[in-house]
This record gives C-alpha cells, sequence and structure tokens, in this order.
C-alpha cells in the first residue's frame, strides 16, 4: 500500500471519530440542557456532515482509488504523485479550516475568509484527485 | 468506466456548488447560493459516491465462468437510469413531476443494479473452499 494511501487511510479514520464525536457532544444538549459544552452546538451540524462526508468518505475513497485503480503507465503506474498529495494536502487544510470558521462563524470577519479560503482549497483537492484519477480509468 | 468518469465528473461539479455555498457563507456575495444545496447533495452523495460505489462494484466483484461480467445491459441500463434521475432531480424547478420521476428512476437503477450483481456475489471456488 503506497504511503500516500497509507495517510489518506488513517487520516479519514481520524475524521470519522471526530464526525462522531461532535455528533456525542450535539446530543449532549437533549440530555444536558444546562451544560451545552459549546454555546452553540446545533450550529456544528455542517462541520460533522462535512467531517463524516468528506473527511471520512471522500478521503477514503481518494486513497483506495489511488492504491487500486488500473496503472497510468509503466514508469508512473499511480500517475502524479505531487497531484495525489495536494489533493491530501487540500483537502485537508480546507476541512481544518472550514471547522475553525465554521465553529465561530461571522460573516464578514477572518472567519469569513477561512470559510472562503476552505472553499477553494476543497475544490482544488477536488480537481487535483480527479486530474490523477481520468486518465488511470481504462476499459479492462 | 463510464460510471467512474460519469462520478467524478458529479464530484467536481459537486465540489464546485458547495463551494460557491461555503464562500457566500464567509462573505456573501450570491443570495441565491443556498437554492444550490439540493444539488449539491445530490451530486455527491448519488451522482458521486453512490455512483463510484457501483462503477467499483462492476469492476471488481468476482466474475463469472468465462471471465464473463453476466449481464452487462442490466448494469448499463442501471447506470443510464441513475444518471438520468441526477439529471431529472436537477431540474426539478420545472416541473413537481421531476423530482419523483428522477427518484423513481434512481430507484429502478438499484433495482436493475443490484440484479447485475447478486449472481456475482459469491465465494472464491479453490480447491479448499469447493468442499
Amino acid at each position: 500500500m503506497p504511503l500516500i494511501t497509507r495517510w489518506m487511510l488513517k487520516t479519514s479514520l481520524v475524521y470519522f471519530m471526530l464526525a462522531l464525536a461532535v455528533g456525542l457532544l450535539q446530543s449532549t444538549r437533549t440530555v444536558w440542557m444546562d451544560i451545552d459544552l459549546l454555546g452553540s452546538l446545533r450550529q456544528l451540524e455542517p462541520v460533522r456532515i462535512h467531517l463524516f462526508v468528506v473527511g471520512w468518505i471522500t478521503l477514503l475513497i481518494f486513497g483506495v482509488a489511488h492504491w487500486m485503480f488500473p496503472k497510468y503507465s509503466q514508469e508512473r503506474p499511480r500517475g502524479y504523485a505531487s497531484l495525489a498529495w495536494a489533493s491530501y494536502t487540500l483537502l485537508n487544510i480546507g476541512l481544518i479550516l472550514r471547522v475553525i470558521g465554521e465553529t465561530a462563524a461571522q460573516p464578514g470577519t477572518i472567519y469569513g475568509w477561512m470559510l472562503v479560503a476552505s472553499a477553494l482549497f476543497q475544490w482544488l483537492a477536488g480537481l487535483a484527485f480527479v486530474l490523477n484519477t481520468w486518465p488511470r480509468l481504462k476499459v479492462k | 468506466m463510464w460510471a467512474l468518469r460519469a462520478a467524478l465528473i458529479y464530484l467536481l461539479t459537486g465540489f464546485t456548488f458547495g463551494a460557491v455555498m461555503l464562500a457566500n457563507k464567509g462573505q456573501p456575495f450570491w443570495p441565491q447560493a443556498w437554492g444550490l444545496l439540493p444539488i449539491h447533495i445530490e451530486y455527491l452523495m448519488i451522482g458521486w459516491v453512490v455512483q463510484f460505489a457501483l462503477g467499483v462494484a462492476f469492476w471488481i466483484l468476482p466474475r463469472l465462468p468465462g471471465a464473463s461480467r453476466g449481464n452487462e445491459t442490466l448494469a448499463l441500463a442501471s447506470f443510464l437510469l441513475l444518471n438520468t434521475g441526477v439529471l431529472f432531480i436537477t431540474i426539478q424547478e420545472f416541473s413537481l413531476f421531476f423530482l419523483p420521476l428522477g427518484r423513481g428512476f434512481e430507484l429502478l437503477a438499484s433495482l436493475l443494479f443490484a440484479r447485475h450483481a447478486w449472481i456475482r456475489i459469491k465465494p472464491l471456488l479453490t480447491p479448499k473452499t469447493e468442499s
């Protein structure tokens, strides 16, 4: 299993646990209404969903696809490593920026710009993954 | 291969819509951006994740005797129905019928794929396991 795949799969497992931890935190609202740990946990719903869908599912798919898809060529069996690392790095920075920016969401402030940067980074991560994976899809 | 390529297109399109909404949340510039939410979810959940899973399943499930993938017409029909369904859901604002029609097409796609894949889900036959 290539190094980048190991990083992607292990990181995705961390996001999986984080997503469930956020869900647990949110659930405390209903049990201890007066012990609201973060003040506005309902605001974290988009964070929880995206930790799950982007951090866990999408990153897991990125890692497995990079590992198992047909060879790009004999010289570059898994395409361009730089694109794979770019997709991993950008997706993680984008997701972390989202978690910080969304938790403190105040449109028009520095946190608002964090969300803009997060949007750009995650989009670029998707683009890097598609560019590296597309040529590896061949009829077999 | 077509399902996987379509999934990649949905990934990028869905990410684009999501990026527009997220950027708009941080620095509001387009009040109607939230209207993209249903299509963002549809493209990423059905167009990307589901279609990717179906494409990989078609590729990687055990083959039948003679290295056949079984009834490939069913898989192709499933691919066409799934994407037509997503398309109908994309244009749901134009008619009340498009949303249920799209969901119906997606359901039919799942049935056809299940029919295709059912007989390919089997134990690997090796000398040790044959008995």
